[in-house]
């Protein structure tokens, strides 16, 4: 379980993150949901250590992560794995090196232990024999699916996902989704996903929390969200053409 | 000003990181390997071609300017030797070097920064500036002397195929010339410079590579700044160098 207990966080006067309490359960797919600049990455960021909080706290499993010193960060982050937007794999490694990276920098594994576990992880995310390609040679979805890979080679205990979607077909949105479900549910990890993409909403949304303006604005889950009567979350859920058209 | 002092600052904090322990040391054994190799061997190319055609170009100069029949015809090859060991190779290859690889550094380390590479490195918890930055610097400090080295030969033996195709001075003289009081103590002042200029570009365009925030267009103005500010340290830290060594 990951909480946040009166988080803020500014940027000179933009005061991006006010006073923001929220917990995420484990072995559930918790996503954040709010319009662009609402703060989601930011709080994202504060979650893992990209950014530091300017006041409040941020706890792994009643384990205090803000006041944690550089080596303490770097233990317990050996138990996070994150999917980036973009992917993030490194451009000089293919995939088998880019998924072999945390354990080559973090075990003491023997190379046969680690390969297996690098085709295992591989073999999970549908991407077996893709080994020696590389990250220019991916198309987004199979990029998506390597930085999963990676992600989860150290078995995590946390796995967070920025925008695991964007740029990405509704097709294989949804199979990035579902894999992200499975391997929370198959490990027990607490998953925590940034998306403004109302398919995953409700397709993979066990806890919704909905961001606006820096606040906690709304909590729920898949089933609740479409009957609620929050005016600005209405707004975002129903503010596209296709969803307001359903809605009527 | 103090945008300047604010910079200073955040490099020095910057090299705080990078200095210290590799997470692991067969890794940055492997890593230290590539970047001899990208950094160094790949500018062996464009430092022999400089340096032969500058020696020639020097050797030249000096002769067309010997009008005096006073004047040995030796002089030529004393004037290549001193000009190509004492300012040449260590001062103007290092500029050259500032361009070439600097602008590399940033580029990769700025495209990384974009790409959120280093936030994923971070992440896992690596120590992404001292994974990135410091076989860097490393492999500069090691490499660079060697390439200085060769620059030297180049530029005299440019000198020397310059002399002989022209006729202007015979082989005899050349060699003459090379050997007139000659100092071992300049070529450690050379190498000592090399070493210092090859710290300056590796780890300012380490650094602006560092802090890029953006995309594209601030990946390019990162690489200029690389290159721009790591050449006016070298030639800043040229002056103070040379008046602390030969004075």
């Amino acid at each position: 379980m990951i909480e946040t207990r009166n988080i803020n966080k500014t940027f000179g006067d933009h005061h991006v993150l006010k006073n923001l309490t929220i917990s995420f359960e484990k072995g559930k797919t918790n996503l954040i949901i709010g319009q662009s600049g609402s703060g989601k990455t930011v709080l994202m960021k504060c979650l893992v250590g990209l950014f530091e909080v300017d006041s409040g706290m941020v706890v792994y499993d009643d384990r205090n992560f803000t006041t944690m010193n550089f080596e303490q960060r770097k233990t317990l982050r050996q138990e996070i794995g994150m999917l980036f937007q973009g992917g993030a794999l490194f451009d000089s490694m293919n995939v088998q090196e880019n998924v072999m990276f945390p354990l080559n920098m973090f075990t003491k594994q023997l190379p046969a232990e680690k390969l297996e576990r690098v085709n295992f992880v591989l073999k999970r995310v549908n991407l077996d024999n893709a080994n020696l390609l590389m990250p220019s040679e991916l198309s987004g979805g199979m990029r998506k699916r390597v930085a999963i890979a990676r992600a989860i080679a150290m078995k995590p205990q946390y796995l967070f996902c920025d925008e695991p979607n964007s740029g990405l077909d509704p097709h294989t949105s949804g199979v990035i989704d579902l894999l992200i479900k499975e391997i929370t549910e198959e490990y027990d990890i607490t998953t925590i996903v940034n998306t403004h993409d109302m398919n995953s909403v409700l397709s993979i949304g066990d806890t919704v929390a909905y961001i606006y303006k820096g606040e906690l604005w709304w909590k729920g889950n898949k089933e609740t969200i479409l009957h609620t009567d929050n005016e600005e979350l209405n707004d975002f859920v129903f503010g596209t053409e296709l969803t307001s058209r359903l809605k009527r | 000003m103090i945008k300047v002092f604010t910079t200073i600052g955040n490099y020095v904090l910057l090299m705080q990181k990078v200095f210290s322990r590799p997470q692991k040391g067969r890794i940055f054994w492997d890593q230290l390997m590539n970047e001899i190799n990208f950094l160094g061997l790949e500018s062996l190319g464009i430092v022999a071609f400089i340096s032969a055609f500058m020696g020639a170009v020097v050797s030249i100069q000096t002769a067309f300017n010997i009008t005096s029949p006073l004047i040995p015809m030796s002089m030529v090859g004393f004037t290549v030797r001193q000009s190509v060991i004492l300012e040449f190779s260590p001062t103007v290859i290092s500029l050259i070097l500032a361009g070439k690889v600097g602008s590399r550094i940033a580029s990769e380390i700025g495209t990384m920064r974009v790409t959120e590479q280093i936030d994923a490195l971070e992440i896992m918890g690596v120590n992404s500036a001292n994974y990135l930055i410091f076989p860097k610097i490393i492999a500069s400090i090691l490499i660079n002397p060697v390439l200085i080295v060769f620059s030297m030969w180049m530029g005299i033996l440019g000198g020397w195929i310059a002399m002989v195709m022209t006729g202007l001075v015979s082989t005899n003289d050349y060699v003459q010339g090379m050997r007139i009081d000659f100092q071992g103590y300049t070529i450690f002042y050379a190498i000592t410079k090399t070493i210092f200029f090859a710290y300056i570009i590796s780890s300012v365009s380490g650094f602006y590579g560092y802090i890029t925030q953006g995309g594209a267009l601030e990946v390019g103005q990162a690489s200029t700044k690389a290159v721009v500010f790591s050449s006016v340290i070298i030639i800043l830290f040229n002056l103070v160098l040379t008046q602390l060594l030969l004075t």
